[in-house]
């Protein structure tokens, strides 16, 4: 039995996950995919939004800036990747200008610091790959990028090691009052918990309906993204904004906290909430945008694309409250800033858990801190003889491109790392410009020597994903010679 | 962890795959006595050791070897000159003043000092990233290399019906591997109207196996959110956009990509070395030397090659040459600078020298039939067919090239027809 359990572990349930163990709470999270942060949060775009975008009166407006001063400290305690780059939105027609206007006013008397209307000297200056059509930009210092994804990491290893419960390859079935408790059922065994965190994400509106707490629906809205060769690394150094259409941000330029540069996202609205697929018109309409923007950029220095689902409520406003059902919270149609306003939404969450008579104990020995992963390629010549004197495994390159060791991937292993996803997420092996061409067999056999498996139940990202197929598994065709 | 590497040597090699090995080779015999090779794997040999089928060492040895057994005769020469191997070894930077940061298991941090290094890293394989294939990201995509490493170095293979994407060389033998394996190959895919790959390999590996190769064709959408299930396939047009209204689907649960290799010049590049956009390598002289002096570059780092034996001829000459730079010894700079004109896609080296014989590999652009390849306006020579899988190799005596001393020489291939 327990207190709460949170469904859903992207960046929300993560966060939620880490802010609810400083509590004497006995804490669960499900999660229906091998690793957390494996569904919206692993593409989504990292950026911690400067403060200024959303409007005012929604709870995205609440939450943009208050989210954005909490990273910093965040990235520090949980030892991931953060920069603060700043962002720049720029104008290109003249009818752009009053827009720059109105968010400048919008973000100033919200308190967002450092906000700078800059005229092109000052872009050329700044940015002088950008193309000199640019008008004016309105400069936000404060935007910064991260990894979702390690921030996902990170957050659950500080829960985890408060006493949070992790099942992961735990999706919820059916959901069943029972007196004044829940029972959750999942392939691979029934949870009971007093309260429920509805943190599904995509999904959120069907877990809801279990319980008979639907009061909204989500629709997927999907995203492509292009990663670029780090030959292009420093091309811009601020986040590059066009000035926004009615159904999204546009097209970014994003030099993101490991280096190399990404642009995207496109916005589609679609109705399958599993579609991953990067089309010919995605790539299209990105490089097309991103040249107006930055003309040096080319669809030739791809490495890699993506798709990514953003969960819409049709409030267009993320959702969350009490549902009907007494002690099942709905929070929901977290979309952009959701990454910024994750840890907000957490605290505001707890708040209102505590205004229902939830008492809330803190734990006298919580620890706000985590060890975190070693990273050979950002440390110093003399941190890497150390570390190399240390643990001989700090000499062992196993990515080449991203120059990761056995040391880094048999840490991200053992905390966690159940697959060549999970590796590459949280070490970056294979995340380089050959793709995993050469790393692959390396990462697959420490993971089958960590889990004593064989190389052929190696999956990139969970069962149905296996990477491999020994000899005897081959069926013989009927006509053969 | 004891540290018993010398420090200082005359030559050291970065990479010991077959041009690596070569150019240790070459320097040996040129008279350089403190040699190192480093090598990023447990073995040398490099690709050789996954690349177990023959057909290897026709030119070098006059023979028909193996990937490994080729690598061996090599590794055994090696051995026999007393070179030093350090394997399992990787460098994480070269300064241009020569020093060598090296990382390893077994030796821990190295700093190094070499007074010639040859550049011998070799070449990797694009991704579909590098073609925005549409569609979804499933288990079941991966290159025909690291295919290639599954099958022949850790005995299990990457799926039952496969299909490959490209008629690179490494895709075409993939084909018969997995073939040979009982898997099926539904078919290989080129988005060219012609084979990428050396002809002897479509026959040999194709066609005596029956399997199909439709040209101008693409995948146009990878289907399956897990592994994959299905591929769209579309014909192209003359500009490569594929054609989707006359597209068809084929099921598979494989699909390999064997699209191209590109020079791994990650070093090179950080070391600021002038760069043929051509090649995706260095640009070097008739000495194999590259823009910072003391550096040389030789075999697939340089230029991609498709037969292993001109590598090896290749990285012995630079060997020899970045050996005498060590001794003290200098060839009279060239004179004569090499660029391609009509129809030729890339020529190494970049300069020549008039005082002695001179190699030169080049490939076209376009395929042709009865074609000439002019030299300035004082050489031709005539070939039946060109292709741009096969490189051209063209000796040049100096009695040839005291015509163009001083000159910028330009290299075309003419043809009363194209071959397609």
């Amino acid at each position: 039995m327990y207190d709460v359990i949170i469904v859903g572990g992207g960046i929300i349930g993560c966060a939620l996950a880490r802010e609810l163990s400083r509590y004497n709470v006995r804490l669960a999270l499900l999660e229906k995919e091998v690793e957390v942060g494996f569904g919206t949060s692993k593409t989504n775009s990292g950026i911690i939004h400067a403060g200024h975008h959303s409007p005012p009166g929604t709870l995205k407006g609440q939450f943009e800036w208050s989210g954005n001063q909490l990273w910093g400290d965040l990235a520090k305690e949980l030892k991931f990747g953060f920069k603060h780059i700043g962002e720049l939105l720029i104008a290109q027609k003249r009818e752009d200008l009053q827009y720059l206007e109105n968010l400048k006013k919008q973000g100033d008397s919200r308190g967002v610091t450092g906000l700078e209307m800059w005229g092109p000297k000052r872009i050329q200056k700044e940015e002088p790959n950008l193309s000199h059509t640019i008008l004016k930009a309105l400069h936000a210092p404060t935007a910064a990028v991260i990894n979702p994804y390690e921030a996902c990491f990170g957050l659950i290893e500080c829960a985890k090691q408060n006493g949070l419960e992790l099942f992961c390859d735990h999706p919820v079935q059916s959901i069943k009052r029972e007196r004044d408790n829940f029972s959750i059922a999942t392939p691979r065994g029934s949870f009971r918990a007093r309260i429920i965190l509805n943190a599904a994400g995509l999904f959120a509106d069907h877990v809801a309906a279990m319980v008979g707490a639907k009061t909204f629906s989500i629709s997927p809205r999907k995203g492509e993204e292009y990663l670029l060769d780090r030959r292009l690394q420093g091309i811009v150094t601020h986040l590059i904004f066009p000035t926004p259409t009615a159904t999204s941000k546009g097209v970014l330029i994003i030099p993101t906290v490991d280096g190399p540069t990404m642009v995207g996202p496109t916005a589609e609205d679609i109705d399958d909430r599993e579609d991953l697929s990067t089309s010919y018109s995605g790539a299209a309409d990105v490089f097309a945008a991103v040249r107006k923007t930055c003309p040096a950029i080319s669809e030739r220095d791809t490495i890699t694309e993506f798709a990514g689902l953003r969960a819409v409520s049709e409030s267009n406003d993320f959702i969350i409250k009490r549902s009907p059902v007494k002690n099942f919270y709905n929070i929901a149609g977290i979309q952009s800033p959701g990454l910024t306003a994750a840890p907000v939404i957490a605290t505001y969450v707890i708040n209102m858990l505590r205004d229902n008579d939830l008492s809330l104990v803190k734990k006298q020995t919580w620890k706000a801190d985590i060890d975190g992963p070693p990273r050979f390629a950002a440390m110093s010549p003399k941190d890497r003889k150390a570390a190399i004197h240390k643990d001989s495994a700090f000499g062992q390159i196993v990515c080449r491109c991203e120059l990761v060791t056995e040391a880094e991937v048999l840490y991200a292993i053992k905390h966690g790392a159940r697959t060549l996803d999970g590796v590459k997420f949280r070490v970056r092996a294979g995340m380089g410009r050959c793709q995993g061409g050469f790393c692959t067999t390396r990462l697959m056999d420490l993971l089958a020597q960590a889990d004593e498996i064989p190389l052929s139940e190696i999956t990139k990202r969970g069962k149905g994903s296996e990477i491999c197929i020994q000899r005897h598994d081959i069926i013989p065709k009927k006509d053969d010679r | 962890m004891k540290n018993q590497m010398r420090k200082n040597y005359s030559v050291i090699v970065v990479g010991g795959g077959p041009a690596g090995l070569a150019a240790a080779l070459g320097a040996r015999q040129a008279g350089a006595e403190r040699i190192l090779i480093i090598d990023r794997e447990v073995e040398t040999g490099g690709i050789l050791n996954q690349c177990i089928h023959s057909g290897f060492g026709l030119h070098y040895f006059k023979e028909e070897l193996t990937g490994p057994e080729y690598a061996e005769r090599f590794n055994q020469q090696v051995r026999s000159d007393k070179i030093t191997i350090l394997t399992d070894s990787y460098v994480l930077n070269i300064t241009p003043d020569l020093k060598i940061e090296v990382i390893s298991k077994k030796h821990g941090y190295l700093n190094l000092r070499a007074k010639a290094v040859v550049l011998a890293m070799g070449c990797r394989e694009r991704t579909r990233g590098a073609i925005r294939t549409p569609g979804f990201r499933p288990s079941g995509v991966m290159t025909a290399g690291l295919a290639q490493k599954m099958v022949n170095m850790k005995g299990v293979l990457p799926g039952q019906r496969v299909a490959i994407l490209g008629s690179g060389d490494i895709g075409m033998i993939m084909a018969r591997r997995l073939i040979l394996e009982g898997c099926q190959v539904v078919g290989v895919f080129e988005l060219h109207p012609f084979s990428s790959g050396l002809t002897r390999n479509k026959v040999q590996c194709l066609d005596d196996f029956d399997i199909p190769l439709h040209l101008s064709t693409t995948v146009a959408f990878i289907h399956g959110r897990k592994r994959v299930e299905r591929l769209t396939l579309a014909p192209v047009t003359t500009d490569y956009k594929p054609d989707l209204k006359q597209s068809w689907d084929i099921q598979c649960d494989t699909l390999l990509f064997s699209i191209g290799l590109i020079p791994e010049n990650e070093l090179s590049a950080r070391l600021r070395i002038k760069m043929d956009p051509a090649t995706g390598g260095p640009q070097v002289s008739s000495t194999m030397e590259t823009s910072l002096p003391g550096v040389f570059a030789c075999g697939n780092v340089l230029h991609v090659h498709d037969i292993v034996d001109f590598v090896s001829e290749e990285s012995h000459r630079a060997g020899r040459y970045a050996a005498e730079l060590a001794l003290g010894m200098r060839r009279p700079g060239d004179n004569i600078t090499l660029y391609p004109g009509e129809n030729i896609a890339s020529c190494t080296p970049h300069s020549l020298s008039s005082d002695r014989e001179q190699t030169i590999y080049l490939r076209v652009k376009q395929p042709v039939k009865d074609a000439t390849l002019k030299i300035g306006n004082r050489y031709e020579q005539k070939f039946r067919t060109l292709v741009p899988s096969e490189m051209v190799k063209l000796s040049l005596p100096p009695k040839v090239l005291n015509h163009f001393f001083g000159e910028q020489l330009r290299i075309e291939v003419s043809s009363e027809e194209g071959a397609q």
